[in-house]
C-alpha cells in the first residue's frame, strides 16, 4: 500500500518536471513545422502536415549557415584558447593553493557584461575590428577562461599525486608529467570543460549583439534578427531555434553529471 | 637550439608555479581588468561615442543619476523580478532536488529532461516563450481557457510583465539550483538522520531540524552563483520585451545598456554600470557573510 502510495508521488512529480521543458521544446519543434498561416491561427493546431519548408528557407533566405558557421568557429576558438591558457593556470592553483588568482576570476564573473561591452566597443572601433573573429574570439574568453579554469581546478584536486610523483622520479621534466601523466587522467573534466565553454560561448548573445556584423553574425544575433525584418517570421523563428538548441541541449546531455562543477566554480568548498 | 631548449625545460621545472598560471593571468588582465579600468575612467567623463573627445566632468554622472527616474525605475524593476525568481527558484530547486535525492526507477531519465531547459540557449527559447506569450494567439492562452481560466494579457500588460518574465526565468534556470543543492545533499553525513530516525523524528521534523540546517550554505552559496547572472539577466528581458510596456520591466541593468549602445552615452552609461556592479556585489557579501555564519552553527 505504501508503496502504490510511494510510486503514484514519484510518477506524478515525473511528470509535473518533465511537461514544462518538454512542451517548450515540442512546440518550438511544432512552430517550425508548421506554414507561416497555420502559425497564426487561433485555436492553435496541434495536428496538422509539417513542412520543411521553413528549414529550407532559413538556410536559403537567411542564410543560416553561414551564422552556424560562425557561432561554430568562435566557439571553438574561444574553447581551444580557454583550454590551452586555462588548464596549466588551473593545474597550478589546485597544486600550489594560488587561491588569489581566483579573485581576477570573481572580478570577472561579477562585473555586468555592458561593464566590457563599453570599452571593448571604443577599443575595437578604434582598431578596426569589429565584425571580426578575432574581437568576438577575444569579448568570449572573459566568460569561457574562468569557467574552465574554476572546473578544472575541482578536478585537479580530486586526482591522486602518486602518478605524477613516480613520474617525476623516472626523470619526466614538469612539462613531459604534466602533457603524459596528469591530462590523460583528468581527460573526462577536460571534455566538460570544453563541452560547457562551447555552450556559454554558442549561447553568448550581448557581446555579438554589438560586436558582430553581417560576416561575423552569431546565431543567437541571427535569430533575434528574425524579429526585426519588418513583420515577425514565427515559423522561421521556430525552424531556427531548433537548429540552434539541439546542438547544445545534446552536448548537455552527455555532460550533465558533471555540469554541477562547473556551476559552483568551487562554491561548495571553501 | 637544443641548449635553449633544456634552458627553457630547466627554468619551468624551477619555477613551474609562475610559468603555468601568468599566460592564462596575462590574457585575464588584458580582457578584463583593462576594460573595468577604461569603464570606470569613463564615469567621470561626458562622452558621446562618436562625437570629440571624452570630457572630464568629475562626479557629475553619479549625481546626474539620483535625479533619474528611470534609474529609480530599474531599481524597483530589479528587486522585484530578482527578488521574485530568487526566491522561487531557490525553493523549487530545493524542493525538487530533494525529490531526485530519493533514487527510483527513470529518474535519470526524468532529470535528463528536466535540464534541458539549462542549457538552451537563451535568445532561442525567449522567442519560442515570446510566441506561445502572445494574448491573441498564443498557446499559453489557449491552455488556460480550455481549463476554464480567463486569458492573460502577460508581457503586454504592466502589471504582469515582471511575473511573467520571472515564470520564463524559474523554467530556464531552476534546474542549475536544483544541480547544486542535490550535489549538496549527496555529500551529507548520514549519522544524524540514523540518529534521528532511531528517535522516531517526522519526515518534516528530519527537513526541518537536519536537513535544512546542513544545507544552508549549500543553498547560500547555490543563490549567489544565481544571483551573479539573475540581477544581470538581459537575454530573456531584452528578447521578449525590450524593457516594455513602457519602462515596465527595465531593470537598471538594461537601462545601463540603452544608454550606453542606444543613446551612444558612454560616461551616463559607465556610471549605471558601476552602479550595477555594487549591487552586485553588495548582495554577494552580504550572502557570503550569512554563508560563513551558517557554517559554523
Amino acid at each position: 500500500m505504501v508503496k502504490t502510495f510511494k510510486s503514484i508521488f514519484f510518477y506524478t512529480g515525473a511528470f509535473a518536471l518533465c511537461v514544462p521543458p518538454l512542451f517548450v521544446f515540442i512546440w518550438m519543434i511544432l512552430t517550425g513545422l508548421k506554414t507561416g498561416i497555420q502559425n497564426i491561427s487561433y485555436p492553435p493546431e496541434f495536428l496538422f502536415t509539417p513542412t520543411l519548408e521553413n528549414f529550407r528557407a532559413v538556410f536559403q533566405q537567411y542564410n543560416f549557415f553561414r551564422y552556424l558557421l560562425n557561432s561554430l568557429i568562435i566557439a571553438t576558438l574561444a574553447t581551444a584558447i580557454s583550454l590551452v591558457l586555462g588548464l596549466p593556470a588551473a593545474y597550478s592553483i589546485a597544486k600550489y593553493r594560488q587561491n588569489k588568482i581566483g579573485i581576477i576570476i570573481l572580478i570577472a564573473r561579477m562585473t555586468p557584461f555592458v561593464s566590457y561591452l563599453l570599452p571593448w566597443y571604443i577599443i575595437f572601433r578604434y582598431l578596426k575590428l569589429i565584425d571580426t573573429y578575432s574581437a568576438l574570439t577575444i569579448t568570449h574568453l572573459i566568460i569561457t577562461m574562468p569557467m574552465v579554469i574554476w572546473l578544472m581546478v575541482s578536478f585537479f584536486e580530486s586526482m591522486p599525486s602518486e602518478l605524477e610523483d613516480a613520474a617525476m622520479i623516472d626523470g619526466c621534466s614538469r612539462w613531459q608529467s604534466f602533457l603524459l601523466i596528469v591530462l590523460p587522467l583528468v581527460r573526462n573534466g577536460i571534455a566538460t570543460a570544453a563541452i560547457m565553454s562551447f555552450i556559454f560561448s554558442w549561447n553568448q548573445f550581448l557581446f555579438s549583439l554589438i560586436l558582430s556584423g553581417p560576416k561575423t553574425k552569431t546565431v543567437p544575433v541571427a535569430v533575434y534578427n528574425f524579429i526585426s525584418y519588418g513583420k515577425i517570421d514565427w515559423a522561421g523563428i521556430g525552424a531556427a531555434a531548433t537548429l540552434i538548441v539541439l546542438p547544445v541541449s545534446i552536448f548537455a546531455f552527455f555532460v550533465r553529471k558533471s555540469i554541477v562543477q562547473g556551476l559552483t566554480m568551487g562554491a561548495l568548498k571553501d | 637550439m637544443k641548449t635553449i631548449f633544456s634552458a627553457i625545460s630547466r627554468f619551468v621545472d624551477r619555477r613551474q608555479s609562475l610559468v603555468f598560471p601568468a599566460p592564462a593571468v596575462i590574457v585575464l588582465f588584458l580582457i578584463v581588468i583593462i576594460p573595468i579600468v577604461f569603464n570606470l575612467y569613463l564615469t567621470f567623463t561626458k562622452w558621446t561615442i562618436g562625437l570629440g573627445q571624452p570630457r572630464f566632468i568629475g562626479f557629475d554622472n553619479f549625481i546626474e543619476l539620483f535625479g533619474d527616474e528611470r534609474v529609480w525605475n530599474g531599481v524597483k524593476v530589479m528587486v522585484y523580478f530578482s527578488g521574485l525568481s530568487l526566491t522561487l527558484e531557490l525553493a523549487l530547486g530545493l524542493l525538487i532536488a530533494l525529490y531526485f535525492n530519493r533514487a527510483f526507477k527513470g529518474s535519470e531519465i526524468v532529470q535528463a529532461i528536466y535540464i534541458i531547459p539549462f542549457a538552451a540557449t537563451p535568445v532561442a527559447v525567449a522567442l519560442i516563450w515570446r510566441i506561445m506569450l502572445n494574448p491573441e494567439i498564443g498557446v499559453m492562452n489557449y491552455l488556460l481557457q480550455s481549463v476554464g481560466l480567463p486569458p492573460s494579457l502577460w508581457v503586454s500588460s504592466a502589471a504582469m510583465v515582471i511575473p511573467t518574465l520571472v515564470m520564463v526565468d524559474v523554467w530556464k534556470w531552476t534546474p542549475m539550483i536544483t544541480l547544486i543543492v542535490l550535489a549538496g545533499l549527496k555529500s551529507l553525513p548520514h549519522d544524524p538522520y540514523e540518529a534521528a530516525r532511531i528517535d522516531g523524528a517526522s519526515v518534516l521534523q528530519i527537513f526541518w531540524y537536519i536537513t535544512l540546517p546542513l544545507i544552508r550554505p549549500v543553498l547560500i552559496a547555490a543563490l549567489m552563483l544565481r544571483s551573479l547572472d539573475n540581477l544581470k539577466e538581459f537575454d530573456i528581458i531584452y528578447t521578449i520585451t525590450q524593457g516594455g510596456p513602457g519602462i515596465a520591466s527595465e531593470t537598471l541593468y538594461l537601462y545601463s545598456y540603452t544608454v550606453g549602445f542606444s543613446f551612444f552615452k558612454a560616461g551616463y552609461g559607465s556610471a549605471l554600470m558601476v552602479v550595477v556592479f555594487l549591487i552586485v556585489l553588495v548582495f554577494n557579501v552580504i550572502m557570503n557573510r550569512l554563508r560563513h555564519e551558517s557554517q559554523v552553527v
